[in-house]
């Protein structure tokens, strides 16, 4: 018991210590050398091609044939089948990735640096709304348009963050908080703060005026363009908190669309893994429930850092996705939350909440004695590869994962 | 997807310059598409993306092709034209109007002793009502959050009350209960309480009723109480040995408010109850020891016995009469000098017991008090006693709810004893206050004008309750009076007044 709370204590300590920079952009390859020929890694706790869903189907295909491993879609799919691609978890390659969560080496990465701790962390660029890889896209337009993030773009945003020094991400998400994003469904304020904060330094690394319009109109015109450094920034500051012995602290939540995973600093790297569920949630025109996917993405490090659902009282717009939620009730969601979190986050906090801090420190124990499972605020992809996101909405995560990786604590710890 | 769509109406409406939320407009969305006659319906922002959206959901007209970024596109996709134009003037309104709101705000509760803890860092005291099981565990996070207990629940084990008592002596708190329905803290009423004025009184009571019985009379005589503090109905055992009940006296003792102190229980075991009446010597204050069905105990000189609960209010008010006389009795007709009782209070069953066993009559119960026969397996098969039942014992409450506060577990057992020849009395109680079903006494005479014939015995009750409670004594005894309910001012004085009406006590009998 005082094992735990002190192990707990610590694992607060280090996240709140974190100080995540968004450094530079760089190829995936060159970020993550063991990311070879032929290596994928996707969101979510392993799986293999079996047990892949339509989305992430779509997305290896349409990933194998941007690298160049495959001539079409259904050769790729025939390759994936018969085992061509080596498939592994972002989370293996300090990576983490929204929705099917593709990462490849030729696509280019954000950098981000835990400077409290030297870790750093990865993950690709938001691509937009609309037909994205992400939501398993894999049409021509979206294959054109993650080139461009290759070869033009994420070039131009690693020059100026390099020119600029990095942004400090934790003060900047700090502010976000205070005009209405939770970084997770919402990262309007925050995307746009990204933008003022480095126009200048986009300026100057352009080749010419025509790319610095489309770059500076590319990010104006993506409410989510945030969300993928507010991922890497979480990884980043989740990595140095592993392996604490006796922790009952969530290190990692993630979906693959099949699983959902959690990993606990007090079990190591082990994934405790159940069936994803059903996100609830509201469509976009034409699109119904009958047409999505089950919950999907390594995005849910946005929770574990105390963000997204856990800081729903920061962004009552988005409250109205939770069924009937009333934009009055966003606070309850965060308060709920309070509940199962170890403490909060004196930085991160939220003014309609009396200046609350955010849920800090997922722990397992409190989750499952109190049966209140982590809010999840998150994109519902369509069941179909290829056709990209129907709406949005919240999920819980399952039970199950937490009771497993309770009982496996308890075992490192010599009680049964 | 634009070749699959049916002929229809596509109507749009544009709002120049008009901006909401995406959420709220995707809400708006669904609650427009779900009209009659609408097929789809969207509400969006003009921008590109948005269009092609909507374009691709067979939503968007010429109207809504020519808005910009900044323009409200409402799409409406309906079987006919007059179903999309109401759905487009429904949309409008909807704009127009407000947001709704208020009603849909949940009030956050905690769901933990720990974030109600942090909510309220001030609080001092845990109630916990949970299921048995898992009751022990909750009040040993309360004990350790620093926080008193109300165990509420039932169904906890001997020997967690016992580890958990042990803790709570460790750590200066106090565990009341398990199995503790009633406690008045600094006027705040836990549990089945009623609305009693503040006082120099102090109650200890190993029984709910009992406290509720005491506390409210007190109210009667014009006094009230400092605190009430419940223990459990084991704490003053053999195994228990009074951990709470000693605890409690220590802090009434050391409260400046408290003068007098009434202590209600069973009888406790001799061992502990030798303990109680040294610890009762030790104290200057004055005490009455109301220990129901026991003997007759050697008591210190700073205490006084009661043997009913309405003497032991008496004995607290100083010697005061509660209630006055209780009128003429009404004789029972011959052959049916027997009287059945239905309590919902367990210790106004045994007072009752208390009053007919004093008066040489011959009792049975399933909850009998010393002297008392213990009830066969059918009501009323011991010939010659009065039956006395407590409704509130486990054996009549498993999987249903107290008769407190479904008063309807009483029912059958009533219109059966309503019919019964042999019976010349009801004798009922009912006990009112928070926690307590809204109104008793109307339902009992909605049972009474239903199933009482015509040479139906006599129904004798009482009220325990304050005027201050939620249902309001005044009402509920009058409710009970035209119902033809002769209501006395006491438990006690119901017993008394039903002996009285059999013969078997010199009229006006004071218990």
């Amino acid at each position: 018991m005082e094992r735990i709370e002190q192990a707990n204590a610590e694992a607060v300590r280090r996240m709140l210590a974190a100080d995540p920079v968004l450094i530079d952009v760089v190829p995936a390859g060159e970020a993550i050398p063991a990311l070879g020929d032929k290596t994928i890694l996707h969101a979510g706790p392993p799986i293999d091609w079996a047990r892949m869903c339509g989305p992430m189907r779509g997305a290896v295909t349409g990933i194998a044939c941007f690298e160049g491993w495959a001539p079409d879609l259904e050769t790729a799919a025939a390759r994936a089948a018969d085992g061509a691609f080596a498939l592994h978890p972002n989370h293996h390659f300090d990576a983490v990735g929204p929705m099917t969560g593709m990462t490849t080496r030729s696509q280019p990465v954000m950098v981000v640096e835990n400077r409290a701790f030297g870790n750093r962390a990865y993950c690709t660029i938001n691509e937009g709304l609309g037909k994205v890889m992400r939501f398993g896209g894999n049409d021509a337009e979206v294959l054109e348009r993650l080139r461009w993030l290759r070869d033009d773009f994420g070039p131009a945003l690693g020059a100026a963050l390099r020119d600029a020094g990095g942004l400090a991400l934790k003060p900047l998400v700090a502010r976000g908080l205070t005009m209405g994003d939770e970084m997770h469904q919402r990262n309007v304020a925050c995307s746009a703060l990204t933008l003022r904060a480095l126009a200048p330094a986009l300026a100057r690394s352009a080749q010419d005026r025509e790319a610095l319009v489309r770059a500076l109109a590319f990010i104006g015109a993506n409410d989510q363009f945030f969300l993928n450094i507010a991922m890497a920034m979480g990884k980043a500051m989740m990595d140095p908190v592993r392996g604490i012995e006796g922790s009952s602290v969530v290190t990692a939540m993630s979906r693959n669309g099949t699983d959902f995973g959690i990993r606990v600093s007090g079990t190591g790297d082990t994934w405790f893994t159940a069936p994803v569920e059903m996100p609830e949630g509201l469509y976009f025109p034409g699109f119904s429930a009958a047409d999505a996917n089950p919950d999907m993405g390594d995005s849910t490090i946005v929770e574990t850092i105390g963000l997204g659902g856990f800081a729903m009282g920061a962004a009552p717009a988005v409250a109205g996705f939770v069924g009937a939620g009333a934009g009055s009730a966003a606070g309850d969601f965060t308060r709920t939350m309070a509940e199962i979190a170890v403490s909060e986050n004196p930085e991160w906090s939220i003014p309609a909440l009396d200046y609350l801090g955010v849920p800090t420190g997922i722990d397992i124990r409190l989750v499952v004695e109190t049966g209140l499972a982590p809010t999840i605020n998150t994109g519902i992809a369509h069941k179909e590869p290829g056709i990209g996101q129907v709406g949005a909405g919240v999920v819980r995560a399952p039970l199950a994962c937490f009771k497993a990786a309770l009982l496996a604590l308890a075992e490192t710890l010599g009680v049964s | 997807m634009s070749e699959s769509i049916p002929k229809a109406a596509v109507l749009n409406a544009v709002r120049r310059g008009f901006y909401l939320d995406s959420v709220a407009l995707m809400r708006l969305s669904g609650r427009i598409a779900a009209l009659e006659g609408v097929e789809e319906a969207a509400l969006m922002m003009g921008t590109p993306a948005n269009k092609q959206i909507m374009r691709d959901a067979g939503l968007l007209a010429a109207a809504g092709e020519a808005a910009e970024g900044g323009d409200l596109v409402i799409g409406v996709r309906a079987a006919d034209a007059a179903a999309a134009q109401a759905a487009l003037e429904t949309a409008g309104s909807a704009l127009d109007r407000p947001a709704d709101r208020g009603a849909e705000a949940a009030a956050w509760r905690p769901r933990s002793i720990r974030a109600a803890r942090k909510a309220a860092p001030e609080s001092n005291l845990a109630l916990i009502s949970v299921p048995g099981d898992f009751a022990a565990a909750e009040a040993r996070k309360a004990l350790r959050a620093g926080l008193h207990v109300m165990l509420f629940s039932d169904n906890v084990s001997l020997a967690d009350e016992l580890e958990l008592k042990r803790e709570a002596r460790e750590r200066g708190l106090l565990i009341m209960g398990p199995d503790c329905g009633t406690a008045i803290l600094n006027g705040a009423p836990l549990g089945f309480a009623n609305a009693v004025p503040r006082g120099d009184i102090g109650i200890i009571g190993a029984s709910g009723t009992g406290i509720q019985e005491i506390s409210c009379l007190i109210a009667q005589g014009g006094r009230g109480l400092s605190h009430a503090i419940g223990v459990g109905g084991r704490d003053l055992g053999e195994a228990v040995g009074g951990i709470t009940t000693l605890m409690a006296l220590d802090a009434l003792d050391a409260d400046p408010a408290t003068r007098h102190v009434v202590i209600v229980s069973k009888p406790p075991a001799p061992g502990v109850a030798a303990r109680l009446l040294q610890r009762i010597a030790e104290s200057p204050k004055r005490f009455t020891v109301c220990l129901i069905g026991g003997a007759v105990q050697e008591l210190p000189p700073n205490a006084a016995p009661a043997a009913t609960l309405k003497a032991a209010a008496e004995d607290a008010l100083g010697g005061a009469c509660i209630g006055g006389p209780l009128g003429p009795p009404v004789p029972v007709p011959e052959g049916r000098a027997r009287v059945r009782g239905l309590f919902a209070g367990g210790t106004l069953c045994a007072e009752a017991q208390v009053v007919f066993l004093a008066a040489g009559q011959t009792v049975a119960s399933n909850a009998p008090v010393p002297g008392a026969i213990p009830l066969g397996s059918a009501l009323g098969s011991e010939a010659a006693a009065h039956s006395l039942i407590d409704l509130g014992a486990d054996e009549y409450t498993r999987g249903r709810p107290h008769p407190m506060i479904d008063p309807a577990v009483r029912d059958a057992a009533l219109a059966e004893a309503l019919r019964d020849p042999a019976l010349g009395i009801v004798l009922l109680d009912l006990v009112i206050g928070y926690g307590a079903h809204g109104d008793p006494a109307g339902h009992i005479a909605g049972i009474l004008a239903a199933e009482r014939p015509a040479e139906g015995p006599l129904t004798i009750a009482s009220v325990t309750g304050t005027e201050a409670d939620p249902q309001g004594r005044a009402g509920q005894i009058a409710t009970l009076e035209a119902a033809g309910v002769r209501v006395a001012p006491s438990n006690a004085d119901a017993a008394a007044l039903a002996l009285a009406c059999l013969g078997a006590g010199p009229p006006g009998t004071r218990s």
